[in-house]
């Protein structure tokens, strides 16, 4: 049962059937959520499925939020050892909890800030063997600190993401973010968050019930596929060592 | 209270064989973490033991009362009790002074059973005896274990001079100090508990009252502050301590509101009523005693992805005897679907003010 409906986030991602070539691959994944449900649990399962043991992928994590101990924690719950793969290559980890890009025109300097984050970025991925291009995936934890991080200026970290879309094009790697959507829904035009959308290959969604909290449902995610035109939706409660996703009403 | 014994006994056992022993007001949390106490027995029950340490907490204001200074002298006064180090900052022009209405812890808790007692023979309330006796069976158990946890103040007792004049705190001012300035007092005074994964002998506290007050240089720079609260949330995440920050949200604009909300590990937020609000007063039960409501928004979850889903999210803020600082949950009566909009306002934006507002 549990193998099953944990399947249903898989099978809108399109992640059920083969592993291998990573069928995320060249494609922009824009996970969001709000202050009550939090969809950081995506990230961790997208994570663990791009490290499990029968594929080759590699992962580059750019973490804004939280240290590793915290990750590594709720990794190694849910069966992935982050410290090993971090050793095997397979796991990179930029703790960037403490970047502060430089104020103003001294911020658009190679030297500093989200420019040499990409400089890094871009030299791990071409550091590796050709054959693994493919496969890797570069998570961002989360959107919303990396504009703290770069002073409010959005389209600084706009232009990081076009930036990184382009590696998807060019490495044909996959590129998944974390973003907070009730920060930019009381403003007008929220250009960083519409721009975001639209470059997202996969938008899923976390949002809260709308009968509040509940103990056996932790919340609705809404997974819309624009590859395959498909959108998918469900409740999902999330577990230390599984999410369990099911249709309504068949928790 | 012998049974208590026994079964800390096997308690403490079990935790000398696995975790590092820890100093005074520690305990150990599930996921690796240790919690320190909120000051307020309740809300450490309330948030499944305390704040754990490496969070940031934030409590969002009420524009019109300041029920945030209730969490805020507990929390300042349990660290300072315990012998831990602690910064308190403020919009006021001496920070100092605020440290004279911290509350006393009350009577020790042997004397205090024993004074308690013919008063609860007396009283009416029996839900509350038994809480009463829960609560203190649990305090005596930490203390079995050889040091205290958390107290409970009586809030008509200033705490005494030797416990605020000692070199241990660190008060600053923000009405008339940067926001960098700021952060290297924040960054000074964490480097004093950095975190290593041997025992933790002493955690800090830091209390920040009313950040983003218009008396402060930076109130209309939404960016920076932001951005300090970054910084400091991650400094304490690498620090054996905790931050709490109180901030009108009225002032801040909608999405920056938001943003500061993201930020929080646990969110809390208070909210006064009104005097003579009799709507309320049919619905709720000990309506007389309240003085205001309670909001847990988040929980902090460090080191799992497993959301805290609490009975309930609301609480009545009560003042026992006008000297203890209670949370209870709220007791309504059984209404009609109609009413349910005055939970509304009682709610701010809660989930469980949303459940009130449908109508079954």
């Amino acid at each position: 049962m549990n193998q099953r409906s944990s399947n249903l986030l898989d099978e809108a991602l399109g992640l059920d059937q083969v592993i291998e070539p990573w069928p995320l691959r060249g494609r922009v994944v824009a996970i969001e959520d709000q202050v009550e449900t939090s969809g950081s649990f995506v990230l961790h399962h997208l994570l663990k499925r791009s490290l499990s043991p029968n594929s080759s992928n590699v992962t580059i994590f750019i973490a804004f939020s939280q240290p590793f101990s915290h990750y590594d924690r709720i990794l190694r719950k849910l069966g992935c050892n982050l410290v090993s793969q971090r050793d095997n290559s397979r796991f990179f980890f930029f703790d960037m909890l403490k970047l502060q890009c430089p104020d103003g025109d001294e911020g658009i300097t190679p030297e500093g800030g989200l420019i040499a984050l990409y400089g890094k970025i871009h030299k791990t991925i071409s550091a590796l063997p050709e054959i693994s291009w493919k496969n890797v995936s570069i998570i961002i934890d989360d959107l919303s600190l990396m504009e703290v991080a770069a002073n409010g200026s959005s389209d600084y970290v706009l232009d990081f993401l076009h930036y990184c879309r382009t590696l998807t094009s060019e490495f044909d790697c996959s590129l998944i973010t974390l973003n907070h959507e009730d920060i930019y829904s009381s403003e007008d035009r929220p250009t960083f968050f519409i721009q975001m959308e639209y470059l997202a290959d996969i938008l899923i969604k976390a949002e809260p019930l709308a009968t509040g909290l509940a103990t056996d449902v932790h919340g609705q995610l809404t997974v819309s596929n624009k590859g395959r035109n498909k959108v998918s939706n469900f409740h999902f409660k999330v577990k230390e060592n599984v999410v369990e996703c099911f249709y309504p009403g068949r928790s | 209270m012998a049974a208590a014994k026994t079964r800390t006994s096997t308690f403490s056992r079990n935790l000398s064989t696995a975790p590092p022993s820890h100093g005074p007001g520690l305990k150990c949390g599930p996921n690796g973490t240790v919690f320190l106490s909120s000051g307020i027995p309740d809300l450490d029950k309330i948030l499944g033991g305390g704040f754990p340490l490496g969070s940031l907490v934030m409590v969002m204001e009420d524009a019109e009362a300041p029920h945030h200074m209730l969490l805020l002298r507990n929390f300042m006064a349990q660290g300072l009790v315990l012998g831990q180090h602690l910064l308190y900052s403020s919009p006021a022009r001496d920070p100092r002074g605020f440290l004279g209405t911290l509350p006393s812890p009350a009577a020790s808790k042997d004397d205090k059973s024993r004074e308690r007692d013919p008063d609860q023979e007396k009283g009416l309330r029996i839900a509350w005896q038994y809480k009463k006796y829960f609560g203190e069976n649990q305090l005596d158990g930490q203390r079995d274990g050889k040091h205290e946890y958390s107290n409970e103040f009586d809030l008509r007792k200033p705490l005494e001079r030797h416990f605020i004049n000692g070199p241990r705190i660190d008060c600053v001012s923000i009405q008339d100090s940067d926001l960098s300035t700021l952060r290297d007092r924040c960054a000074t005074f964490l480097s004093q508990f950095p975190r290593n994964d041997g025992s933790i002998s002493c955690a800090g506290r830091i209390a920040i009252q009313s950040f983003c007050a218009p008396q402060c240089a930076y109130s209309n720079m939404e960016w920076d502050m932001l951005s300090f609260i970054r910084s400091l949330k991650s400094m304490v995440r690498s620090s054996n301590s905790v931050a709490i920050v109180t901030f009108p949200p009225s002032l801040l604009s909608p999405s920056f509101c938001k943003r500061w909300q993201h930020m929080a590990d646990t969110l809390l937020s208070v909210k006064a009523i009104q005097d003579e609000d009799k709507e309320l007063a049919q619905l709720l039960t000990g309506y007389q005693d309240m003085v205001g409501f309670l909001n847990v928004h988040k929980v902090a979850r460090i080191n799992t992805q497993v959301p805290v889903i609490l009975e309930a999210t609301t609480f009545s803020i009560k003042l026992q005897k006008r000297r203890y600082l209670v949370l209870e949950c709220l007791n309504q009566a059984p209404v009609d679907g109609s009413s349910g909009t005055s939970y509304g306002t009682s709610g701010g934006c809660s989930s469980s003010s949303k459940t009130g507002n449908l109508d079954f």
